[in-house]
């Protein structure tokens, strides 16, 4: 991270905690609702100590039941709670799909704007954690792809708490795809109450001659990227995508207007995923016409996450890669 | 297994038929009205669709009216039930405005969806309903959530959450009870076992022989009732629901009942026999419904002629509200999707 040190500092996980105690005091409809939230404080911690705060009946501890516990979620959102879901991996959302696409996205629209559903549910994902296929996935797209959800993938301890705090104002249903890796990442975040506005990306490194478009963990690696190829001479732009639904078009253009040049950078398989929707996004505008050299999209493989460590690192964009894409995207090599 | 707790234990003076000790003439001729209601709608909706007036297709409770209405004679507004795909009938049983529900089944802004549910997910929350479903057992959880916020919230709300005997099948059903006895929440489960989960009878599918069997895997009570019986479903949910307002926590009631139309309109019945539907409708819930009342006094052959009369008068001008309405802006369609719409 890049902050000052005389700027009060938390880690990702911590600002995501600090986010559900500020909301918790605040409003009594509030609720956490996952397995293993309570006493264990969650399997990533991050729901650490706030049962002793708020006791058992706001800090609840779900059977392991993903597709009974989302919606549950979701009717104790359309009738006056404001619950905040936590799956243990975002792989065992694939159990509550049900709940999430058929209900809490569509209830809304199928009732004709009668209810809303102000759920808030969140996905610890991504790999890195020696844990295998089946809790290691980045299926944020899955989600993306339904209208009536909004989708969010924190990069940094500071949007991590703010989006949260988004998420709770919101009428609709949000889903946050966390990072696992980045629990642990330190970083400037505010006191206080504040929100980071759903649908915005951010400019997190100004540069002219390429744009890095990046999501969640991808969006430091970009950054380090850049760092080494501000040494070439190479001056990239790295914008944090940090909404997957709805996408923030403007900033995404403009920075491709601007730079003429585009590499697209996040973990899920490459495939029908983010960088399909940013590629696509640029080629049906006006900034296509700024291209100077084909897009480029550094994403997963086509593959399950394996558990051998070099095998791991392997099947998802890595900085090299990335130095890779941009020199020879800035050097007209493609 | 199972019967846990009996509907037979409440005495009534005299042996009176619960619903006539329990309930005010006017309640019942009220009650009894919905029921004509159900039918006549359901009779409406085939014939509009028949006549080709709507398109899509339906899934008609037409035998299941006492269920439906016996089950909601305790609930006020404040009340929730969640309902399923066969759910017109619940709809109506909680009160709901015929003349909207007709609009929304021909698909008209004036519906209670504004055109963009239909049938299969008409609700209305005013008066307590969170929406029929399209999902099996995809209002199981909802229910329980529902019940969730009336405890937290204090609101002293009980939620009846029908399904059918399909749903006992889905993971939805059991995870839902699990957690509504594990937190003792205020809800009621009312499966409405209409004999088919589509063609796949509960004899085939099931493992137990009465659905309210699974209560005792729930640790809560579970009470199997005729379900045509309009007196014993309202004593049976009646019951649950006064259990679920003392903190008492959820309860099963298994309404078994049969629906004389298909599955859906795509239906042929290859997988039932002529006999066993004429046996059902010899077992008509209304027609049981009206000689309750007339073998009590609670109402004259001539007054139960007025409700139906009423009730057909409702219903035909449900339907000539319907065809009046406007069909919705197709500018319009991406509306709702979300609280404040996201530009494309």
């Amino acid at each position: 991270m890049h902050t000052k040190t005389d700027l009060r500092e938390l880690s990702y996980a911590e600002a995501i905690r600090e986010a559900m105690d500020i909301a918790m005091a605040q409003d009594e409809r509030v609720i956490l609702m996952g397995e293993d939230i309570g006493v264990y404080g969650g399997a990533f911690g991050v729901t650490g100590d706030l049962i002793e705060k708020y006791g058992m009946d706001r800090v609840m501890d779900t059977p392991i039941s993903e597709l009974g516990g989302a919606g549950v979620a979701v009717g104790a959102a359309m009738t006056g709670l404001r619950p905040i879901f936590e799956f243990q991996f975002s792989d065992f959302a694939t159990l509550g799909m049900e709940q999430i696409v058929n209900q809490a996205a569509k209830i809304r629209y199928m009732l004709g704007g009668a209810v809303s559903v102000p759920v808030v549910m969140r996905f610890p994902s991504g790999s890195g954690t020696g844990a295998a296929a089946q809790h290691s996935q980045s299926l944020e797209a899955w989600t993306a792809h339904v209208p009536g959800l909004k989708v969010v993938q924190p990069a940094t301890p500071a949007d991590a708490k703010g989006l949260l705090l988004a998420a709770l104002e919101d009428p609709d249903p949000v889903m946050i795809y966390e990072h696992k890796i980045l629990y642990k990442m330190k970083g400037h975040v505010p006191e206080g109450h504040y929100t980071t506005p759903i649908g915005k990306a951010a400019v997190m490194r100004e540069g002219k001659d390429l744009t890095i478009v990046a999501t969640a963990i991808m969006v430091h690696k970009a950054l380090d990227a850049a760092e080494t190829l501000a040494t070439e001479g190479i001056d990239a732009e790295v914008i944090d995508l940090r909404t997957i639904r709805p996408m923030d078009r403007d900033t995404v253009l403009a920075s491709v207007r601007k730079t003429g040049r585009l590499v697209c950078v996040y973990e899920a398989v490459k495939t029908l995923g983010v960088g399909a929707e940013v590629s696509a996004m640029v080629a049906e505008s006006d900034a296509f016409d700024y291209l100077d050299a084909p897009i480029i999209r550094l994403g997963g493989a086509e593959c399950p996450i394996p558990y051998n460590p070099e095998l791991e690192k392997a099947v998802v964009p890595q900085v090299p890669d990335i130095l890779e894409a941009a020199r020879n995207l800035a050097k007209g090599r493609i | 297994m199972g019967r846990t707790f009996s509907v037979r234990d409440t005495v009534t003076p005299n042996n009176t038929p619960y619903a006539i000790a329990r309930y005010s003439a006017d309640e019942l001729k009220e009650a009894l009205k919905k029921m004509y209601l159900i039918r006549k709608f359901e009779e409406g909706a085939e014939d509009s669709y028949m006549r080709g007036l709507i398109h899509g297709t339906m899934h008609l409770s037409i035998g299941q009216e006492a269920s439906a209405v016996g089950s909601c004679m305790s609930l006020s507004d404040e009340d929730k039930i969640t309902s399923t795909h066969r759910g017109h009938g619940h709809c109506v049983a909680k009160g709901a405005d015929l003349s909207r529900m007709f609009a929304e089944f021909f698909g008209k802004e004036s519906g209670y969806c504004k055109g963009r549910g239909g049938s299969m997910h008409i609700a209305d929350p005013s008066k307590g309903n969170l929406g029929a479903n399209g999902i099996v057992g995809g209002g199981l959880p909802i229910a329980v959530g529902a019940a969730l916020s009336a405890k937290r919230l204090g609101t002293g709300a009980v939620t009846v959450c029908f399904f059918g005997d399909g749903a006992n099948n889905e993971g939805a059903f059991h995870e839902a009870l699990n957690m509504a006895k594990v937190w003792n929440l205020p809800v009621v489960f009312v499966c409405e076992n209409n004999k088919y989960g589509m063609s796949t009878s509960t004899e085939r599918s099931t493992a137990v022989k009465n659905i309210a069997d699974r209560a005792v895997a729930y640790a809560m009570p579970g009470v199997t009732v005729d379900g045509n019986d309009f007196s014993a479903v309202a004593e049976a949910v009646d019951a649950a629901v006064e259990r679920a307002r003392k903190g008492e926590g959820p309860s099963l009631v298994e309404n078994v009942t049969y629906r004389w139309r298909g599955h859906s309109k795509s239906d042929r019945n290859r997988y039932r026999t002529k006999e066993e539907i004429a046996e059902w409708q010899s077992r008509d819930p209304i027609a049981a419904m009206a000689k309750l009342l007339t073998d009590h006094k609670i109402a004259s052959e001539d007054e139960i002629a007025g409700i139906e009369a009423d009730a057909t008068r409702i219903i035909e001008e449900a339907i000539a509200f319907a065809t009046e309405g406007a069909n919705p802006k197709i500018e319009e369609v991406t509306r709702d999707v979300y609280t404040q719409e996201i530009a494309s």
